[in-house]
């Protein structure tokens, strides 16, 4: 059965974080960490913010923009990588505060890649389930202390490059919900792991994030347009082609780095990098709901990512 | 067995991704002497795949295989190149 991207939402919280203001605070210079990452600012959620109020607002922008109801979801998934451990998971406050009784709420606790899978998942599951609710949510500024018990040290490396916000996208086996609106059908997508560099970015959910940047970024050059290239021969289109690439936004250096290997223009790979960071699983659905919120549908769009796991993937949608 | 004409094509190589002077000392770590960033290394193994025509598997993408000269020069003679 086929299944449809009706509508995508957003939030990001109100306060702004300026290189000028982290690079102050972990001694690196603004123009430095503007130059390795493509980051001007990101946002940073109060401390009584948490992933489930993150993705409890995107959820309601997303119903607010298919001019749905949440009553009407068959199933929510909520992707995060810094939901609290332990169990249960954000998704099952997230679908309480939605109102829902009943209704099942997957987590998918997985950073970066996250709302990809969601996405695939749910492509899957709306024709049993009926309408699903896909949520990248990240409280990623609660994960860089590297003295959490003590006086307050943020770990250089990781601080500048993320920040917090919340993504959601509403997949139906339905072609319509509105007679006025078109959507997109999801057509393909390819999900991969990889797992013997797992320990090259990871959250113990104690101490500070780990990256090690050579190795994602590594990797990440390398998956992220194989996946790409993989879902479109299936479907056989060509790069040149597709309308936009909405990819997770890790680093503005490597969405560059993947238009040059797909053989396309960077200004064909949509980035709102500058301006939230690296939002881990939530930077995908930020990024479509901005594009989206300017672009009715109107040709093939290929969504992409590539996180902790390693877990990375592409899905392909066309226009309907 | 060091290959003089291997070195040669590696340091080739490496003058072509990097303009940073390169490390006298085979051995010392081409990240830690910022030869090499996150950026330049897919570069680094992109240009050791097309100079010694052969394919780095995904499974042997780990920096520290790239992380010295003599450590790039010892997976090119493991993989016959």
């Amino acid at each position: 059965m086929p299944a449809f991207l009706h509508a995508f939402g957003a939030h990001v919280p109100e306060r702004i974080v300026t290189n000028e203001e982290i690079g102050a605070r972990v001694g690196k210079a603004p123009a430095w960490i503007e130059s390795v990452s493509g980051i001007r600012e990101r946002r940073w959620a109060a401390e009584d913010t948490s992933v489930v109020d993150l993705a409890v607002a995107c959820a309601q922008d997303c119903l607010r923009n298919a001019g749905a109801e949440a009553s009407s979801l068959g199933m929510i998934i909520v992707a995060s990588g810094s939901g609290a451990r332990g169990f249960p998971g954000p998704a099952a406050a997230v679908a309480a505060q939605l109102g829902l009784e009943g209704t099942p709420a997957l987590d998918v606790p997985m950073a970066s890649a996250g709302s990809l899978f969601g996405l695939a998942i749910a492509a899957k599951m709306a024709d049993t389930f009926g309408d699903v609710l896909v949520i990248g949510a990240e409280k990623m500024s609660a994960l860089f202390d590297i003295h959490p018990e003590g006086a307050s040290k943020l770990d250089a490396n990781t601080a500048v490059l993320f920040g917090d916000g919340a993504g959601a996208a509403l997949v139906s086996a339905r072609p319509q919900l509105d007679a006025n609106k078109r959507c997109w059908e999801i057509l393909d997508a390819a999900l991969h792991t990889d797992g013997q560099f797992r320990e090259d970015l990871a959250w113990d959910g104690s101490s500070a994030l780990r990256m090690n940047g050579l190795s994602v970024i590594l990797q990440a050059s390398r998956k992220i347009p194989a996946a790409i290239s993989e879902v479109l021969a299936r479907q056989n289109v060509a790069a040149c082609d597709v309308q936009v690439f909405l990819l997770h936004q890790a680093n503005q250096n490597l969405l560059v780095r993947v238009a040059k290997a797909l053989g396309v223009a960077p200004e064909k790979v949509f980035s709102n990098v500058a301006r939230y960071g690296n939002t881990s699983s939530a930077s995908m659905l930020i990024a479509a709901a901005e594009w989206a919120s300017r672009n009715p549908p109107s040709g093939d769009i290929v969504f992409g990512a590539f996180g902790a796991g390693f877990h990375w993937g592409a899905l392909l949608a066309r226009s309907r | 067995m060091p290959d003089p004409t291997r070195r040669q094509r590696l340091l080739s190589v490496l003058g072509k991704v990097t303009t940073a002077q390169i490390p006298s000392d085979d051995s010392e770590s081409l990240f830690e002497s910022g030869l090499l960033d996150s950026f330049a290394l897919p570069d680094l193994v992109a240009a050791i795949e097309e100079e010694f025509s052969i394919k780095v598997p995904d499974r042997d993408l780990n920096p520290r295989k790239f992380d010295s000269v003599a450590r790039i020069e010892a997976y090119l003679e493991e993989h016959g190149a």
